[in-house]
This record gives C-alpha cells, sequence and structure tokens, in this order.
C-alpha cells in the first residue's frame, strides 16, 4: 500500500482542532474523487484536492477515492463522465468539480470554500 | 469487349437496422462495426431511428446499448411504448442495456484539465454488461453545451467514435441539426462511414417527413428523400421506385370477376403482376368493378386490400352488398382489408408510406386504390404520377396485382389518365353513353399489354347480382345501347318476323303452283293415256283387218291352185 497515490492520512477526530473564525462550526465535509486508474491527472487532482482540503477543512473532511477501473458500476451513480471528477456530498448540495484541480481558486469557489475565509467574505 | 473487374478489398459489410425500407434504400443497412450519424432538426426522429435500431437489433439477435443523454430511462421507456416498444422488458432480458447519462451544467465547475474517461468506463461496462453488438448514443451534442473545454470534448468525441469502432459495434449517433450545416458541432467530420438526415417538409400545408442518406462511404445507396412515417410500430421508409425494369413477369393469369369481362380479355382475365387502371365518369361502375376484383381474389383464399379514398368501408360493403358482393365476409375470414382516409388528411408522401406499410404487413396479392383520381386533392399531377410510379413499381416487385380506378371528367381526362397511362398493363375505360335520353355505361379496352383482347364495345349492365357485359347493337345510328338497343332488338324482331312471315307465303304459293302443276301433268297424262288407247286400238284393229285380208287372199290362192289341178294340167306330180 505505499506506493498507492490516493493513500489519505488517517484524518483527524471530527472536530478535533477547528480555525477559530469558521462560520460552518462543526460541519462535515465528504468528498469523493473518482479516477480511472493512476493516470498523472488523476493523483494530480488527489493531491491538489488534499492540499485544498488541510489548508481550508483540515480535520473535518475525508476524502474517499473511487477508481471506476475496478468499480465500473459506480460511474452510473454520480452521473459521472469527466474523469476526474470531485463530487461534494457533503454539505448539501451536491457539487461537482471536474479536472485535475489545479485551478486551485476554481476548486475554492466551486467547493463554497470561501464563505469560510473571512477575509475573503469581507473583500466582497 | 473485355469487362473490367474492378480490385479490391471486400465492399463494405453491413447489418439490417430493421427498420422498415431503411435497409433496401441503403442495400442492406448500416455499416457493421461502423458508426452511423442520424442528423436532424428537433421533432425529426433521431432517437425513435436510435431505439429502434437497437429493438430491431435485439429481435435479430444483436443486443444493444442505449446511452441517453436527453431522457431519463423512465421517460425515455413511456415516450417508446407508445411505438409498440417495451425497453423494460428488453432490458430485463439482457437484451438491452440502457444508460441515462445526465449532466447538469449548474452542477459542476471545471477546475484543470480532464478526460472523458468516466464516459467511456460506462460505455464499456454496459457493453460487456449485455455483450453488445449495437449502440445507439442520443445526443451527444449535449456534452458541447454542457462542458466548456471545446477542445477536450472535441478530442474526447474523437475519441469515442475510434472506440466504437475498435470495440467493433455497429452505433448510431444522433445530432441537432446546425444552421447551414448538418449537424451543430460539426459531428459529421467525426463520422465519415455513413450520415443519415432526417427531414420535413411541408408543402399546402401538408407535412411530409423524409430521410435522405448523405453519406455512405464504400456503398452505393439512394440519393433521394424518401418519406417516412412514425406510427404505432416505429418508423417505415419507402423506397423510391427502383432504378431498373427488372421485375419478374408471371404468365399466371386471374380472373377480373366478371366472366364477360375475361372472355374480353383474352378469355383469362388478367395477367397477375399487373397493373390495372379502370377509369370513367361519376357512377360508371369502376368501384364496382374494382370489388369484383376484390370478391374474385378472396374466392381464390388470396388476400386483398383495397385503399377507399371517398367512401368508408361500412359504405363499401353496404353498397357492394346491393350489388351481390358479400365483402363482410372476407373481412370476417381475414381475406380483405379495407382502408379509408381523406386524401386531404397527409401529403402524397405520407400516402405512400402508408400504403406502403398496410400493404407489407397484410401481404395480399392484389391492391386497390379508389379512386386515384381524389389524390388531386392532396398534390399536384406531377407528383400524384411520381407516387403512383414508385407505388405500381413496387407493387411489381412484390408480385402483387394493382387495380387503380380513375374519375375523369372533360377537364381531368387527358392529365391523369397520360400521366399514368405508360404504367398501365391493361387499361379498362367505362363510359357513359346518352342516347335516346338515357345514359347507359359502355366498356371497352383502351389496351391490354401481352394477350389478345376484344375491340369491342360492351355494355355494363348493373344488377343486384353484379356487373355483367353485353353485346351492344350497331346500327346507322352508332352504338346502341340500353332502352335504343331494346327499341332496335324489337325492331329487328319485327322485320325478322315479317321476314320470316314472306317467306312463309312464298313458299305455301310456290307449293300451291307445284300442286297445280302436278294436277295439270296427270291431267295430260290422262289424257295422253286415253290418246294412246285410242291409237293403240285402231292400230290393233287395222292389223287384224290386215291381217284378215291376208289369209283370205292366202286361202283365195289355194283355192286358185287346187282348181288349177283339178282342171288345168295333168296331174301334177307331187
Amino acid at each position: 500500500m505505499t506506493d498507492n497515490p490516493y493513500r489519505t492520512k488517517t484524518p483527524r477526530p471530527f472536530g478535533a482542532k477547528m480555525a477559530p473564525n469558521d462560520p460552518s462550526d462543526g460541519e462535515r465535509w465528504n468528498l469523493r474523487l473518482y479516477v480511472a486508474g493512476e493516470t498523472p491527472k488523476c493523483v494530480q487532482a488527489f493531491q491538489h484536492l488534499k492540499q485544498i482540503c488541510e489548508e481550508h477543512l483540515q480535520g473535518r473532511y475525508s476524502i474517499e477515492v473511487i477508481d471506476l477501473l475496478k468499480n465500473p458500476t459506480l460511474a452510473q451513480g454520480d452521473q459521472i463522465i469527466a474523469i476526474p471528477t470531485l463530487v461534494r456530498q457533503l454539505p448539501p448540495p451536491v457539487k461537482k468539480i471536474i479536472g485535475d484541480l489545479t485551478n486551485t481558486e476554481r476548486v475554492v469557489v466551486g467547493l463554497n470554500l470561501i464563505p469560510i475565509k473571512p477575509e475573503l467574505r469581507r473583500a466582497k | 469487349m473485355a469487362v473490367i473487374q474492378a480490385v479490391g478489398p471486400a465492399p463494405v459489410e453491413k447489418v439490417p437496422s430493421g427498420i422498415a425500407g431503411f435497409d433496401q434504400i441503403t442495400g442492406g443497412g448500416l455499416p457493421a462495426g461502423r458508426s452511423t450519424l442520424v442528423c436532424g432538426a428537433p421533432g425529426s426522429g433521431k432517437t425513435i431511428f436510435a431505439v429502434e435500431f437497437l429493438v430491431r437489433g435485439a429481435q435479430l439477435g444483436e443486443k444493444g446499448v442505449f446511452i441517453t443523454f436527453e431522457e431519463s430511462v423512465a421517460d425515455l421507456t413511456r415516450n417508446v411504448a407508445s411505438l409498440g416498444f417495451n425497453l423494460a422488458q428488453l432490458q430485463e432480458q439482457k437484451l438491452l442495456a440502457v444508460d441515462y447519462v445526465h449532466l447538469d451544467p449548474a452542477e459542476i465547475e471545471e477546475a484543470g484539465g480532464y478526460s472523458l474517461d468516466g464516459l467511456f468506463v460506462r460505455l464499456a461496462h454496459s457493453l460487456d454488461a449485455v455483450g453488445a453488438k449495437r449502440v445507439a448514443i442520443d445526443t451527444l451534442e449535449v456534452l458541447f453545451s454542457t462542458l466548456k473545454d471545446d477542445a477536450v470534448v472535441r478530442a474526447e468525441t474523437q475519441r469515442l467514435f475510434r472506440f466504437l469502432k475498435d470495440r467493433g459495434v455497429t452505433a448510431v449517433v444522433t445530432a441537432e441539426a446546425g444552421a447551414g450545416a448538418l449537424t451543430r458541432q460539426g459531428l459529421e467530420e467525426y463520422v465519415s462511414d455513413c450520415v443519415v438526415w432526417l427531414g420535413q417538409s411541408v408543402s399546402d400545408q401538408l407535412a411530409t417527413r423524409f430521410l435522405r442518406i448523405v453519406k455512405y462511404r464504400g456503398s452505393s445507396h439512394g440519393t433521394n428523400e424518401y418519406p417516412f412515417l412514425i406510427d404505432d410500430s416505429g418508423f417505415s421508409v419507402v423506397p423510391a421506385s427502383s432504378l431498373q425494369l427488372d421485375y419478374q413477369v408471371s404468365e399466371e393469369r386471374i380472373s377480373s370477376g366478371v366472366p364477360s369481362l375475361d372472355g374480353m380479355l383474352g378469355g383469362n382475365g388478367f395477367f397477375r403482376t399487373s397493373t390495372i387502371l379502370v377509369s370513367g365518369s361519376a357512377g360508371s361502375g369502376k368501384s364496382i368493378l374494382a370489388a369484383h376484383l376484390a370478391n374474385a381474389t378472396c374466392q381464390r383464399g388470396e388476400r386483398c386490400v383495397l385503399f377507399a379514398f371517398e367512401e368508408s368501408p361500412a359504405q363499401i360493403v353496404r353498397n357492394m352488398r346491393s350489388v351481390g358482393l358479400d365483402l363482410r365476409k372476407w373481412q370476417e375470414r381475414g381475406l380483405l382489408e379495407l382502408h379509408a382516409t381523406r386524401p386531404s388528411l397527409y401529403g402524397l408522401e405520407m400516402h405512400l408510406v402508408s400504403m406502403h406499410k398496410a400493404i407489407s404487413e397484410f401481404k395480399p396479392t392484389t391492391v386497390i386504390l379508389d379512386p386515384i383520381s381524389s389524390f388531386t386533392s392532396a398534390g399536384k399531377v406531377p407528383q400524384i404520377k411520381a407516387m403512383l410510379v414508385r407505388l405500381f413499381d413496387w407493387l411489381k416487385t412484390q408480385q402483387i396485382t394493382g387495380l387503380v380506378t380513375c374519375l375523369t371528367t372533360a377537364a381531368n381526362r387527358d392529365e391523369v389518365d397520360l400521366g399514368i397511362s405508360s404504367l398501365i398493363d391493361t387499361w379498362i375505360e367505362v363510359r357513359e353513353l346518352e342516347i335516346a335520353g338515357e345514359r347507359n355505361r359502355a366498356l371497352y379496352l383502351l389496351k391490354s399489354r401481352g394477350m389478345s383482347h376484344s375491340n369491342q364495345i360492351r355494355e355494363l349492365v348493373i344488377s343486384d347480382t353484379g356487373i355483367s357485359l353485353a353485346d351492344v347493337f350497331t346500327g346507322e345510328g352508332g352504338v346502341l345501347i340500353g332502352s335504343a338497343k331494346l327499341a332496335e332488338l324489337n325492331r329487328r324482331t319485327r322485320e325478322e318476323q315479317e321476314r320470316a312471315a314472306d317467306v312463309a307465303r312464298s313458299e305455301r304459293l310456290l307449293e300451291i303452283k307445284r300442286e297445280n302443276l302436278e294436277a295439270q301433268i296427270s291431267a295430260l297424262r290422262a289424257e295422253y293415256a286415253a290418246h294412246a288407247e285410242e291409237v293403240q286400238r285402231r292400230l290393233r284393229s287395222s292389223r287384224e283387218s290386215a291381217d284378215a285380208a291376208r289369209s283370205d287372199r292366202d286361202m283365195l290362192s289355194r283355192l286358185r291352185t287346187d282348181f288349177g289341178n283339178r282342171f288345168g294340167s295333168n296331174g301334177g306330180g307331187q
């Protein structure tokens, strides 16, 4: 398992550490990343996602990686056509972001992570 | 002359689409293992084409996968149920897999590069799950409107077609019509094997759906716009007339149902598979003549379809009963089908398609159209002619005998008749003759190809036992018919009687003369006999007196001798 590029660090216990000024206090983020094998785009997407989550959602997120090559039937449920696709399952509503997530700003906007950054909210 | 033979790879392998008529115009169906692009405006029938391709495929033993971007599985199943397709059942039987790819642009954000591997994975999974040989994708363009990265979508589309080709599945991909181009997204660039266009034309407020093969690589195909129909059993396309005149001909003769008419047609009736036109003015008995043929067909145990454009089936049955033709009996036995439609219900092409379909389903040996002249309310004469050419042509290839009636008036007589006369094998004209204050029907054969036929005009008599043909009289006043014929008949009878009386009288006179003469002869004979007797008697008496005189003389001479002997010489010696 050491060479698994999708290996997630053991998430911190729920609610163990939170940003002090986080308004969405206690909100749990369930993210699902659909990949097809270990293509550069997929691996890249996973790394970017982890990075963003660590930055914005430290300790309050879980990432489930689904490899469609292993479980092709799972593609239908979340209506996946593009790879990689990130699905925000919680909190609702469901959001989908496709691509290797190199455009961090887009991911942040797409996942509605912006409101939790007070300075950005003020800037709005 | 040497025949140059084309040397090259084998022609494109085709799989029957199963769509009625489509496989004829493409010479076998869709290119096997290739993709076919079906494009057209909204509502042109693309989805139905795609679904029918899969449903027919399942019936032909080829399993299929349907990828729908537009309708949910439930909606699609419900929508095509009206065409008689049971998608749920096919899915249960594992003959069909339907995958609804729902894309909501509001839900999707793009952040970085991506591929459409998800779609490929799903497609590959569905293909493997049922072991599909056919795929339909309806419509791929949703990808273009949902995903922002056009370059990726284009590259992936290209990859998709390559993927389908590599998998060796026969695919139908639908696409929306674009302004000034076949498809909005130029998908025709990616599909190079076969492109089918579905369209709709409206003329004189009558809409006609049509289909055109824009391209078919490696195969000859019809280039026309072929009308098609979507009804409760799906698609049906009508092939336009075949280019060759190479249908088989039949030597078999079939009865027209009117024995005396058969007699005029060389004694045996029509040729099977011939095309017969019955033209005539209103009320001349064309429909009844047609019904006779229908009746005769059913009597042989063959099937007949009658397309009526002026009367309802119930009306036809009732009217024909009044001339002794029981058509209901044949309807009940499933030998006769009556279709009644208003000519103006839809365009000519649609009439052709619907007739085509009815004929294909019922498989009759005789088809009757009554009358074709009413098509003038659905189209112009050249179009009617074009439609009839195709219909007749097709009937001949199907070995079906066709009879059409045509109402002729002084105005359209030349138009309609001449338009199709060259297609007609046997042309019967029924004309009303107005003589001596009444109208009567006269029937004659304008032509009848390939058989000796009567050149006589016959009187068509309609009675409660049907049609019969009677000889007409020709006199100084031309053709005599109806009561004029009766009068002539009476006059002739009278003349005949008079002549007979004359002869009898003369014969009697002659007899009397002969008797007189014979009496005279016998009187003369009696007179002669009396005279002859008298003469005989006289002769006899004179002969007797002569004999008497001679014997007297002899006696005297003897006496004289004796006397001399005694008195003369001395004794004479004895």
